[in-house]
């Protein structure tokens, strides 16, 4: 049975900054990790990071990632636990773990949920055929091992994954003859859509796919122009050979622990699906666990680093540490995670976070 | 295939070593995922449907879809594409839902 | 529509071009950033102060062309990889163009190369006079290429 006052799941940038805020603030912190490494998605991103100077605008993600990780792992009050996959909760503030493949539990005063998200999948025939991939798994397979995906890789959705693995693919000397994107809009930053148009690659918006076609893999995508009702346009369908076909459809919040812990969920699409109520400082309506990151609701890893910042000084500041300056500190971090949505590119967000203020229940 | 030279990225990888993929040697990187080893040694398929027998490959590649499930040294269902490549692995594609048999 | 296609609009374009008297007296930045997303390093890494200070994280980057160098800081600190700086004084029909680059392989300095507008066609021969690391080190190149005068204001990518 391991002990610690702040248990931490999840080491991508909401985990990184709230193991951080918390140890800053003297309260011990254990981080679970189930990979190897820490830096969640940040390790695979090439680009440079947007936002403030706070949140590491023009830096590359992995850097911030090597960045963050090493100050984690240099921390004298943050015991990093990496190959650990926490299997359940128990309401008796225990969670059970797998570490390096052996059984354990560990019990904790407060918890800060960060395991942020998974790819969405989308359906279409031949759609389960080997080289037909998450646009993220490409990622993975590309920026953290090494491996080429494919050599021609066409790539459903144009969102800002789409957009941005899209250009990765590039840098890899990969062909991306289509973006395919259903919307009639691009939902990626614009400046993302121009990098990878001034290289030739065409952006398909209105497009759906129609099938894939292979027979041991994927050899060809067939796409056509959708009117109104999502259906195939007579005479706009289009055959693409191609040996990889990447989907960027959106991601959905990892709340199987949420769920599990009873703390009141609320479906909002536009924070990526089930997401947990909480309060202004991320706690959910379990006291003691907290969220942060694309657990709480789709967004940018900028948005996941500031609410890590507020969730673990929240969690010290209710076990009794930081309270002089918890008040300072908290506001400055609110105001910049509102600086980040309240433009129109924050919208949706601002929007989905209403909703779910609506739906919460009020517990008599 | 593997990135030879990447612009902004380098990789940091292990020792070359081989493996067994359903009985023929295969060569990969001592610590990388076994499915990103397969992948770059040409293999995709990494199991089939239970049903109607379609070929599958893997999904998510990081642990999550369970897409890429495959016998490990007689041990079945693990995930390949989070397991790390040892030395001599025998690495097989399983029939159906893996045989807890070993 | 730039949300639809990705690529400026003509419009767009000309609206962060400086007058034909500043492009005759000096290289210069274009900063060809059109959506209000919160983004501000552009500002902050401006030696020249000629990037006007945001009030609000979300702002479209103001310039002030009079005080701007073309140093180029501001390419490689652009997230977006949205800036651009333009030199019409090189020679009678020619203008200098820099671009940003991440990409392998990196052109040869003096390699005639093939010059593509923001819809990535291919518009005309290129030479890339220098390549060079961005001042940022962050591993990006900045790559100043020769191109016909009247294609300054189109060509924004190469093709090796």
């Amino acid at each position: 049975m391991y002990n610690t006052e702040i248990l931490v799941i999840g080491g991508g940038p909401a985990g990184l900054k709230a193991s951080l805020s918390a140890a800053e603030q003297g309260a011990a912190v254990t981080l679970i990790e189930r990979e190897p490494h820490l830096g969640g998605q940040l390790v695979k991103q090439t680009h440079m990071f947007f936002g403030s100077r706070e949140q590491y605008a023009s830096e590359r993600g992995f850097k911030i990632a090597e960045k963050l990780n090493k100050q984690v792992e240099a921390h004298p009050n943050i015991n990093v636990m990496n190959n650990a996959t926490a299997l359940g909760y128990y309401d008796d503030g225990v969670v059970s773990l797998e570490v390096d493949k052996s059984f354990a539990t560990i019990n904790y005063k407060a918890m800060i949920l960060a395991t942020g998200a998974q790819e969405n999948t989308l359906m279409f025939p031949n759609c389960d055929l080997p080289g037909i991939y998450g646009a993220g798994a490409v990622q993975t397979l590309m920026n953290v091992y090494g491996v080429v995906p494919g050599k021609r890789v066409a790539m459903i959705g144009a969102g800002n994954i789409g957009v941005i693995v899209s250009y990765q693919l590039l840098q890899t000397g990969v062909e991306v003859p289509a973006i395919i994107e259903a919307l009639p809009e691009v939902g990626a930053y614009h400046v993302h859509a121009s990098k990878v148009r001034r290289m030739g690659v065409p952006i398909y918006t209105t497009h759906t796919v129609l099938a894939a076609h292979g027979s041991a893999q994927v050899e060809k995508i067939t796409f056509a122009e959708i009117d109104r009702n999502r259906q195939p346009v007579a005479g706009t369908t289009k055959e693409l050979e191609v040996d990889v076909l990447c989907i960027a459809v959106g991601l959905t919040p990892l709340t199987e622990i949420l769920f599990q812990a009873g703390c009141q969920m609320n479906f909002i699409a536009e924070l990526g699906g089930h997401v947990p109520q909480r309060s202004d400082t991320f706690e959910t309506t379990i006291p003691g666990i907290y969220i942060a990151g694309d657990v709480s609701g789709i967004e940018e890893a900028s948005a996941a680093m500031v609410e890590g910042s507020i969730a673990g000084l929240a969690a010290a500041e209710k076990l009794g540490h930081g309270k002089e300056q918890y008040q300072a500190k908290l506001a400055s971090a609110r105001q910049e995670l509102a600086s980040l949505r309240n433009g129109p590119a924050g919208l949706v967000i601002r929007q989905g976070l209403e909703q779910l203020a609506e739906t919460r229940e009020v517990n008599s | 295939m593997r990135i030879e030279k990447h612009p902004l990225l380098t990789f940091s990888k292990g020792e070359q070593v081989t493996f067994q993929f359903d009985g023929q040697p295969v060569q990969g990187y001592e610590g990388e995922p076994i499915a990103a080893a397969l992948h770059a040694a040409g293999f995709r398929v990494l199991s089939h449907s239970r049903v109607h027998k379609r070929p599958r490959g893997f999904w998510c590649a990081i642990g999550n879809c369970s897409s890429c499930n495959m016998r490990v040294n007689g041990v079945p269902n693990v995930r390949t594409c989070v397991e790390p490549l040892k030395a001599g692995m025998a690495v097989e594609t399983q029939k159906d839902k893996g045989d807890l048999n070993v | 529509m730039i949300s639809r296609t990705g690529v400026p609009t003509a419009q767009q374009i000309a609206s962060v071009k400086p007058s034909k008297e500043r492009l005759a007296e000096g290289p210069v930045a274009i900063v060809e950033c059109f959506q209000e997303i919160p983004c501000d390093p552009c500002y902050t890494s401006c030696k020249s102060g000629c990037i006007l200070p945001f009030e609000d994280i979300n702002d479209l980057p103001q310039m002030d062309f009079d005080n701007c160098t073309g140093c180029g800081v501001c390419i490689s600190s652009c997230p977006g990889l949205a800036i651009f700086v333009v030199d019409e004084t090189y020679s009678e029909d020619e203008a200098l163009v820099k671009i940003p680059w991440e990409f392998a392989p990196l052109p040869e300095e003096s390699a005639v190369v093939t010059g593509l507008n923001r819809e990535g066609e291919e518009v005309c021969p290129v030479t890339v006079k220098k390549v060079r690391t961005s001042p940022k080190k962050n591993d990006a190149y900045i790559l100043t290429l020769v191109v016909p005068k009247e294609l300054a204001f189109e060509v924004r990518s190469i093709r090796i």
